[in-house]
C-alpha cells in the first residue's frame, strides 16, 4: 500500500506540474504575437499606458519565456496574482468563494446520485414497459438541455415570479448564518445542477443492469429460489453499481474543480465558478488564470484520493 | 457409393456430382445488417427529420430574413412601428418599473422589492399578425428575434458541427497512431489525454476562449483575429480530442492484436496502409456514432461558452449569446430566452436520439460513450 501511495503522488504531482506548463501556455504562449501585447491583454480593458509597462516588467514579459513561466508561478503561489480589473487578490478571492461551490457541489451530488440510481434501477427493472419509457424519454430531455438554460428559466418561473415566488431568488446564504436560508437558496441551483446528471446515470445504469440481468449467477441465484429484491439488491446492483461510482467521482470532483461555473453564475451564489465567469465578461485574465489551475489541482488531487480508496478496498489495483 | 448420393451430403464433390445446382447464398455485410436493424427504427429517422428540417431552416435564414420579416440580424429598428392585427404599435416602447410578478406597470408607491426597473420593452411575438415581422418579438434593440434565431442557429450548428469534424479527425489520427505504434507514442499521446482530463471541459474551453478573445491566435503562420467563428470552433474541437481519441485508441489497440493485422503485416503492408485500410474501416462504425453524439454536446458546449462570453463574440449571433440577451429582458419578454433554448434542446434532443439509434443498429454491443 505505501508503495503505491508513494508512486500514486508523483504521478499526481508530476501532472500537477504539467497543468502549470498547460496554463503557461493557454495565457501567455498561444494567444501572443497579435497587435496586443502580453501585457495588454493581462492589463484588462480600462488599463492606462502606465499600467501597462508596469504589468509588463512586472511579470518579466520583456525577458525569455522561461523567466516569463517562473514570474506567473510565483505569483501563482504567493497569492500575489492580481486581478488588474478590481485590484483583488484572485486566491483570496477564491477561498471566499469556496463555501458557495462546496456547498452547491455536494447538495446536488447528493441529489444525482440518489436520483440517478433510483431512475435507473425502476427503468432497468421495468425494461420495456411504460415507466421505462417515460423515464428514457425524460432522461434523454434532462441530457439535452444546457443547464444555464434550465436554470435561466426556473429562476425566473419559479423564484422570480413568471409562476410563483417559492424559491427564494438566487444569492447564496451561509450555513453558519442561517441554516434554513441556505438549504432554501440552493435547493433549486441543486436540482438544476442534478438534472442532467440524473439523466446521464439513469441511463447508464440502465444498461448495466440490463447487461448484469442476463449473467449466469443471476440465473443461478434465481434457481436457488431467492426473493426478487434480494436478487437485485445483493447480485445485480452490486455489480451494476461499480461503474456509477467510478463515474461519480470524476463528476463531482469536475464539477467542484469549476464545472460548477454555470449554475453558479445564473443563480449568483457568488461562488468560484461565478467568479471566474464575470472575470470573462470583463475580460480579466489572472482570475481565470487562477481558476483554471487551482480547479486542475483540486481534480488531480481528489483522483488520487479516489484511487487510494480503490486500491484500499480492492488489493488488485495497486499492482496493476 | 456411386450413384447414390444422399440428400444430406455434405460433401460438395458429391453435391455437385448428384446435378443439382448448390443454393447461393448471399453475403450480408455488416452495413447491411446494420441498415437492416436501423430501419426499423422509426423514432431515430423522426428525430433525424427534425434535425434535417432543423438545419435546413437555419440554412435558409437569409431567405427568411429578406423575403418574410424584411430585415436583417443585425439591423436595430428601435423607432420603428409595426402593425399588428391592423394596430400600430412601436417595436421598442419606453421603459420604466414594472411587477416582477405580472410584468404590469408599478405605481410609484409600489415597494421596490416586487418592481424592476426595465430601461426599454420590445414588442412581444405577433405569430404572423404583423405580416411575417417579429414573429418571436423583438429585442431591446428592435432587432427581429425570429432572424436572429435562425441566423444564430447557422453560428450555432456550423461551429457545433465544424468542431465535431475537426475533432474527430484529430482524434482518429491520434487514436490510430497511438494504438498501432504503441511503445513512448502510445505513451506520450495517452499522457496527453489524461493531461485534459484534469480540467473540466467547460473550464478549459473557457481559458482558452477567453484567452484567445482578447487578441486571437497569430502562430505557424496562421492568422486567426479575435471574434472569428474559428476560435470558438477550435477550442471547442481541441477541449474535446480526448473524450473521443481514448475510446478509440483502445478499440485500435485491440484490433491491432487480431489476426487480419498479423496477415497485413506479413505481406509487407507499410503502416500507413495498415492504419488507413486495414484499422481505420473497423473503427468506421464508432466514429460515426461519436461525431452525431459529439455534435449534440458541441452544440451545448458552444451555447454554455458563448453565453459566459468566451465563446461566439457579439454582435454574431448564436444561440448561446441570444440566451444571454434574453436574461436581460426575461421579466417583460421570456420568449427571448425561451426561444433560442427550445431550439437547442430540439436539436441536441434530434441529435441524441438519432445517435442512440446508430449505435444500437451499427454496434449493438459498443460502449460508445461522451464525456461532457
Amino acid at each position: 500500500m505505501l508503495t503505491f501511495l508513494i508512486r500514486r503522488t508523483i504521478g499526481a504531482v508530476l501532472v500537477c506540474i504539467a497543468v502549470t506548463f498547460i496554463v503557461f501556455l493557454i495565457f501567455i504562449v498561444v494567444p501572443g504575437g497579435g497587435k496586443l501585447g502580453t501585457a495588454e491583454r493581462i492589463a484588462g480593458k480600462n488599463a492606462t499606458p502606465q499600467n501597462v509597462i508596469n504589468i509588463e516588467h512586472d511579470w518579466g514579459f520583456d525577458k525569455p519565456l522561461p523567466v516569463q513561466y517562473w514570474r506567473m508561478m510565483q505569483k501563482m503561489f504567493t497569492n500575489n496574482l492580481v486581478s488588474y480589473t478590481s485590484q483583488q487578490k484572485v486566491l483570496t478571492q477564491i477561498w471566499e468563494g469556496l463555501p458557495a461551490t462546496f456547498s452547491l457541489t455536494v447538495g446536488a451530488g447528493i441529489i444525482w446520485l440518489f436520483f440517478g440510481i433510483l431512475v435507473g434501477v425502476i427503468s432497468g427493472v421495468t425494461a420495456g414497459r411504460l415507466s421505462d419509457r417515460v423515464i428514457t424519454v425524460l432522461a434523454l430531455i434532462g441530457i439535452s438541455m444546457p443547464v444555464f438554460w434550465l436554470g435561466i428559466i426556473s429562476r425566473y418561473y419559479l423564484a422570480e415570479g413568471g409562476i410563483t415566488t417559492f424559491f427564494p431568488d438566487g444569492e447564496y446564504v451561509g450555513l453558519t448564518q442561517s441554516p434554513l436560508g441556505w438549504l432554501s437558496h440552493l435547493v433549486l441551483p441543486w436540482l438544476v445542477l442534478a438534472v442532467l446528471f440524473i439523466g446521464f446515470y439513469g441511463r447508464v445504469l440502465r444498461g448495466n443492469i440490463l447487461d448484469t440481468i442476463n449473467e449466469d449467477y443471476v440465473r443461478t441465484a434465481k434457481a436457488k429460489g431467492l426473493s426478487p429484491r434480494r436478487i437485485l439488491i445483493k447480485h445485480v446492483l452490486r455489480t451494476s453499481l461499480i461503474p456509477i461510482v467510478t463515474l461519480f467521482g470524476l463528476d463531482f470532483a469536475s464539477v467542484l474543480g469549476g464545472g460548477a461555473i454555470l449554475t453558479e453564475t445564473v443563480f449568483d451564489l457568488h461562488g468560484v465558478g461565478e467568479y471566474a465567469a464575470q472575470s470573462i465578461s470583463n475580460f480579466d485574465l489572472p482570475p481565470i488564470m487562477g481558476v483554471t489551475m487551482y480547479g486542475a489541482f483540486f481534480i488531480v488531487g481528489f483522483s488520487m484520493l479516489v484511487d487510494l480508496f480503490y486500491a484500499y478496498l480492492d488489493p488488485r489495483v495497486r499492482f496493476s | 457409393m456411386g450413384q447414390g448420393a444422399t440428400e444430406f451430403s455434405l460433401d460438395p464433390a458429391t453435391a455437385l456430382a448428384s446435378g443439382e445446382p448448390p443454393s447461393v447464398i448471399r453475403g450480408r455485410s455488416p452495413w447491411y445488417l446494420a441498415w437492416r436493424r436501423m430501419r426499423r427504427n422509426y423514432v431515430g429517422f423522426a428525430f433525424l427529420a427534425l434535425f434535417v428540417v432543423i438545419v435546413a431552416a437555419c440554412a435558409l435564414a437569409p431567405v427568411y430574413a429578406k423575403h418574410v420579416a424584411g430585415t436583417g440580424p443585425d439591423a436595430n429598428h428601435v423607432l420603428a412601428i409595426v402593425k399588428v392585427n391592423g394596430k400600430p404599435e412601436r417595436v421598442v416602447s419606453k421603459g420604466g418599473y414594472f411587477y416582477k410578478k405580472t410584468g404590469e406597470l408599478c405605481p410609484t408607491t409600489a415597494s421596490s422589492s416586487e418592481c424592476v426597473l426595465i430601461s426599454s420593452i420590445p414588442v412581444g411575438p405577433t405569430w404572423f399578425g404583423a405580416g411575417g415581422k417579429y414573429v418571436l418579438g423583438a429585442d431591446a434593440n428592435g432587432r427581429d428575434i425570429a432572424v436572429r434565431l435562425l441566423y444564430g442557429g447557422r453560428t450555432s450548428l456550423i461551429v457545433g458541427i465544424g468542431s465535431s469534424a475537426i475533432c474527430i479527425v484529430l482524434a482518429v489520427l491520434l487514436a490510430l497512431v497511438s494504438g498501432y505504434f504503441g511503445g513512448w507514442i502510445d505513451f506520450v499521446i495517452t499522457r496527453f489525454f489524461d493531461l485534459f482530463y484534469a480540467f473540466p471541459v467547460i473550464l478549459l474551453g473557457i481559458a482558452l476562449g477567453s484567452a484567445l478573445a482578447i487578441s486571437g491566435f497569430h502562430h505557424f503562420g496562421i492568422s486567426i483575429e479575435s471574434g472569428s467563428l474559428w476560435i470558438p470552433t477550435l477550442v471547442i474541437s481541441y477541449v474535446e480530442i480526448p473524450y473521443v481519441g481514448r475510446p478509440l485508441r483502445g478499440q485500435v489497440l485491440s484490433l491491432r492484436e487480431k489476426e487480419f493485422i498479423e496477415a497485413a503485416i506479413s505481406q509487407g503492408a507499410s503502416p500507413l496502409r495498415i492504419m488507413f485500410s486495414e484499422l481505420l474501416p473497423n473503427i468506421v462504425s464508432s466514429v460515426l456514432v461519436f461525431f452525431t453524439l459529439i455534435i449534440a454536446n458541441n452544440i451545448v458546449l458552444e451555447a454554455a461558452l458563448s453565453y459566459l462570453g468566451a465563446g461566439v463574440q457579439p454582435p454574431t449571433p448564436s444561440w448561446g449569446t441570444l440566451i444571454a440577451d434574453g436574461q436581460q429582458l426575461i421579466v417583460s419578454r421570456p420568449w427571448l430566452a425561451l426561444a433560442p433554448g427550445i431550439a437547442i434542446v430540439l436539436t441536441v434532443l434530434s441529435l441524441n436520439v438519432f445517435g442512440d439509434g446508430l449505435r444500437d443498429a451499427l454496434d449493438p454491443r459498443a460502449k460508445v460513450k461522451v464525456g461532457r
